[in-house]
């Protein structure tokens, strides 16, 4: 597929890693050439400098043939006017913008042809607001990643000692919790001076303290998940009240007013170490939100506003080495869990498994987004997992007995990579392409076993520990046109 | 000292306009034939005649007028109108044979243009109606402000405009603008009150007034002043009906009226209710109306309907500075009327007709010791005062706090005066302060039941002075006496 991606900047270069390795002609455009030719170096793409709004740098960028482009620039109007470029001059068929402002997103005119044309909006603010938001509901989930419009999650949980199933091996979990539709997909145990492993999982393995352990299941049964794992037997369920959010920038401001939408929830402590935005934040958050001017990684501070009694300390400014330190010391100070927002990634490996509870790449958040739009075929939804090493994507299966080789089959027969897990089959979705007169099913997740059949429409979820496997599955899934 | 010349020049203008208001008693006079009508084309005349020598001598001096000649003339007018409008009601009584001093006479017309509504007449049922007419006119035409409707309806005076508008319009943020042209604003505002007017005596007339006297209690009501034409007030007419519409009106008239031409050109009333004074305000009124209410019912004042009827009523009344009564609140328990007069000085919000405080510097002030409440315990704290969505500037904040300050003065240094000759502190303390929230009847010797003859001509001098300062806000007024305004 050949793509173009505007702007160089931190989104367009997690973009263009992400999509550099899927077999992609990926072409740059930016206005600085030593970003640019910092990003040629390191990954096998082509650099173009200029602006992306003028038709002469898309012309050279290879705007003629090319399948998507995926517009990331600073400035929302550079991306806008450059999709509506693309429409017009280059008829791209795939435009993607990242928009911060909110305002585009409400209006069907805006974006459609007759607008901007932009056929997605992505912001990566509201991605990770959103997944923020999610893991605060559970706040002793590592990652919690949605499927099928929510009715189906992956949860990653470090099992801890003392809690019901640490100890036990898989087939005393399933048989442990029958009604349960859970299925686990993965274990990441820790060693000794070495990043965690994969360990591959069958009914005997055992589930030790420590371990990284990944989960399918029904959104409503995700709390029995996190308490047969992580929770001390006998001790009650902690919800997160007290939230101290250090760094008022773009994503702690959009954190801060989704969670002050109920009030009397959270109670919020906002630190912003610049004095004009604190006056800024305060200004417009709701009243309840406390903001604190001071620096995010002073003791003084941190100690005068409590952070001991916080149930969960979030480091979001832009700077990662500030974000690893207050949560550092927040974690010290007594926080019961700190969240620490790092963009690089060799800081994100390093901080793996100490202190940190959850160390959470920004562009994690928003990739999935993109990658489940860039992927041909009925992908839905793609979660990059493991800092990209692994992949859990949620595809449906569509045709016949004839046309495909999934659907009609039983679970047992399909030829599966065997590192491949396939973790639960969401069924009763509606899709658009549906006859208006069918009786519409209430949505079902099933645990699949080896004599389950695959239906049409079923949504299909599988757990990936290896990228490359991702091939594989969308071949398998793959309609082929029925010969006559 | 030339530099007064312009806004006298305008005065003169105003007082021609001024003039002409007095058309309305005469042709009340004329059609009712109650024999005085000569008295109010006497005073046109001579009135006319002022302000046309006025102008044409100074017609030279025509300039646009600056932020301080807006304070002189706001002043100016307010204390030489009243001269003007105290002619007719010396005139008329002297007629018929009850003599009032020019000290009362000019108290009462103060009272009335300030829409305070206290009163040295007695025996107000057996005036001449025209009187009673001209009494009460006098308060609608001060509710909304006699500058703000001279920009609204004389284009003579486009230049300044806005200078006039906010030397006279009540409350903390004064740059408002509802539309481009401060001629627009003010005639939004007038056409909102106006409207207002027309729907309030419409009510009173299909709740069983005879046609003046709902005329004449629909500009003491939504002015918010309380001058009756009867001794007994509000308690003449002994209809709860006709209470419950004057409690109505009151509200709608202590709510601010820019909120309203907002809601009626949007189409639409959330502004009105997101608005965070307007809510006080209400809230306030109607939860101190209900709280008196039970207090009386629980006393065994009345009987529980009763106690309702009575206790919102009065309450509402006084907390709105209209100042009407059906009873004699005095004998309430002495909680009830100290309450309610309290209440007078903040219970109305900015840009209605009432005076005192105004809610709005009240939310203010709580939301500025509450923020430094909180930063007692959180010294990082970063917390803007906010109304509803918007930002309270640092300067506003300080002219709220050096406003409290004048205002406390205020109410302290007249209350001592009056102390000084010889007065009870109650009533020294309550004439004040109905005085300068421009609420009417006070406590003592000054309650609903009385009223103001009592005091010595020194002892209404204070009062009147103290009327025009809360009318005008104090530091208007004051800067006039200050050096530095002089200045040049």
């Amino acid at each position: 597929m050949k793509i173009i991606i505007l702007g160089a900047g931190r989104v367009g270069y997690s973009v263009a890693e992400s999509l550099v390795s899927e077999r992609n002609d990926i072409t740059v455009i930016d206005t600085d050439a030593v970003r640019l030719r910092d990003l040629e170096s390191r990954f096998d793409l082509r650099g173009v400098v200029g602006s992306g709004i003028e038709p002469a740098v898309l012309a050279e960028a290879g705007a003629q043939d090319t399948d998507l482009l995926i517009a990331c620039a600073a400035q929302d109007e550079t991306n806008l006017v450059c999709c509506k470029i693309a429409q017009l001059l280059f008829r791209i068929p795939k435009r993607i913008a990242r928009v911060r402002s909110s305002g585009f997103v409400l209006d069907e005119r805006m974006t459609g042809p007759e607008g901007f044309a932009v056929d997605r909006i992505i912001c990566p603010e509201e991605s990770l607001t959103r997944y923020i938001g999610k893991l605060i509901e559970y706040p002793e989930a590592m990652q919690v990643r949605e499927f099928a419009g929510g009715r189906a999650c992956l949860v990653s949980v470090r099992a801890r000692a003392g809690a019901p199933m640490a100890g036990r091996t898989i087939g005393e979990l399933r048989d442990g919790s029958p009604g349960v539709a859970m299925r686990l997909v993965a274990i990441y145990r820790r060693f000794q001076d070495e990043p965690d492993r994969f360990v591959a999982c069958d009914g005997h393995t055992r589930i030790e303290p420590g371990d990284e352990v990944f989960v399918l299941a029904a959104s409503h049964h995700i709390a029995d998940v996190i308490t047969a794992l992580h929770r001390r037997a006998g001790s009650p369920v902690q919800p997160v009240r007290r939230i101290m959010i250090a760094g008022g920038g773009r994503v702690g401001q959009r954190l801060a007013r989704q969670l002050s939408q109920e009030p009397g929830r959270f109670h919020i402590k906002v630190i912003e170490d610049s004095p004009d935005r604190c006056i800024a934040l305060a200004s417009t958050l709701p009243s309840e939100v406390l903001v604190l001017q001071g620096d995010t990684t002073d003791e003084d501070l941190l100690d005068g506003e409590s952070v001991e009694e916080t149930d969960l300390f979030l480091a979001l400014t832009d700077d990662d080495e500030d974000n690893i330190m207050s949560c550092l010391l927040a974690k010290r100070m007594g926080a019961r869990r700190v969240l620490a927002l790092i963009n690089r990634r060799s800081y994100a490996d390093l901080m793996h498994g100490t202190q940190i509870d959850i160390a959470l790449s920004p562009a994690q958040a928003m990739l999935g987004e993109l990658l489940a739009y860039v992927r041909q075929g009925d992908v839905q939804a793609v979660h990059s997992l493991r800092r990209g090493v692994a992949e859990a994507l949620e595809i449906v299966a569509r045709g016949d007995r004839k046309s495909s080789r999934v659907v009609g089959r039983k679970v047992g027969e399909l030829q599966l990579p065997h590192e491949v897990h396939m973790g639960l089959i969401v069924r009763g979705l509606s899709c658009a392409g549906e006859a208006a007169d069918a009786v519409p099913r209430a949505p079902e997740v099933i645990i699949p076993r080896s004599s389950t059949v695959i239906e049409s429409n079923d949504h299909v979820v599988f757990f990936l520990p290896q990228k490359r496997l991702v091939r594989d599955v969308e071949k398998l899934f793959r309609v082929s046109t029925p010969f006559f | 000292m030339k530099d007064i010349f312009p806004v006298l020049r305008v005065l003169g203008i105003l007082t021609m306009v001024f003039a002409l208001a007095m058309g309305l008693p005469l042709a009340v006079s004329w059609f009712q034939d109650d024999g005085v009508w000569w008295v109010y084309l006497l005073s046109m005349g001579v009135t006319l005649g002022a302000g046309a020598l006025l102008w044409w001598r100074l017609r030279r001096h025509e300039r646009e007028l600056q932020p301080r000649h807006g304070v002189m003339l706001v002043t100016l007018v307010w204390v030489l109108l009243p001269v003007f409008a105290a002619l007719p009601l010396l005139l008329a009584l002297h007629l018929i044979g009850r003599p009032l001093s020019f000290t009362h006479a000019y108290f009462e017309a103060v009272s009335g243009l300030t829409t305070t509504g206290s009163s040295v007449i007695s025996g107000l049922d057996t005036l001449p109606v025209s009187v009673n007419v001209w009494r009460t006119f006098l308060q609608w035409v001060g509710g909304m402000g006699i500058l703000i409707l001279a920009v609204a309806v004389l284009p003579l005076l486009g230049v300044g405009g806005s200078q006039l508008f906010k030397a006279e319009a009540a409350g903390p943020v004064k740059d408002a603008k509802l539309t481009p042209r401060m001629t627009g604003t003010a005639k939004g505002l007038w056409g909102v009150y106006a409207l207002l007017s027309a729907g309030c005596a419409l009510a009173y007339w299909l709740g069983g007034m005879g046609p003046l006297d709902a005329v004449m209690h629909m500009f003491a009501t939504v002015s918010l002043g309380g001058l009756s034409s009867h001794d007994a007030s509000f308690g003449y007419f002994q209809s709860p009906l006709l209470e419950a519409i004057a409690v109505l009106f009151m509200l709608v008239a202590s709510c601010n009226f820019a909120l309203y031409f907002v809601a009626l050109r949007k189409g639409h009333w959330s502004g009105f209710w997101r608005d965070p004074e307007s809510r006080a305000t209400l809230s306030v009124l109607v939860g101190g109306g209900l709280f008196v209410a039970l207090l009386l019912w629980l006393k065994g004042v009345y009987a529980p309907l009763d106690a309702l009827r009575h206790g919102m009523f009065n309450v509402v009344s006084v907390a709105t500075t209209t100042g009407f009564a059906t009873v004699d609140y005095l004998g309430w328990p002495v909680f009830a009327p100290l309450f309610m007069l309290l209440l007078s000085g903040v219970a109305t919000s900015a840009g209605s007709t009432g005076c005192g405080i105004k809610m709005v510097r009240m939310l203010i002030l709580v939301k500025q010791a509450r923020r430094e409440m909180t930063r007692l315990a959180h010294p990082h704290a970063v917390q803007p005062v906010r109304l509803g969505d918007a930002v309270v500037d640092s300067r506003v904040i300080f002219s709220v706090l050096a406003f409290m300050l004048v205002y406390g003065g205020t109410v302290i240094g007249l209350s001592m005066v009056l102390l000084l000759t010889d007065l009870d502190p109650v009533t020294a303390f309550s004439a004040v302060l109905a005085s300068v929230n421009c609420t009417g009847p006070g406590l003592g010797q000054v309650g609903p039941a009385s009223n103001y003859a009592v005091f010595s001509d020194f002892q209404i001098w204070v009062c009147t002075l103290a009327m025009l300062l809360g009318r005008l806000e104090m530091l208007s007024f004051m800067a006039l006496l200050t050096p530095a305004f002089w200045r040049r």
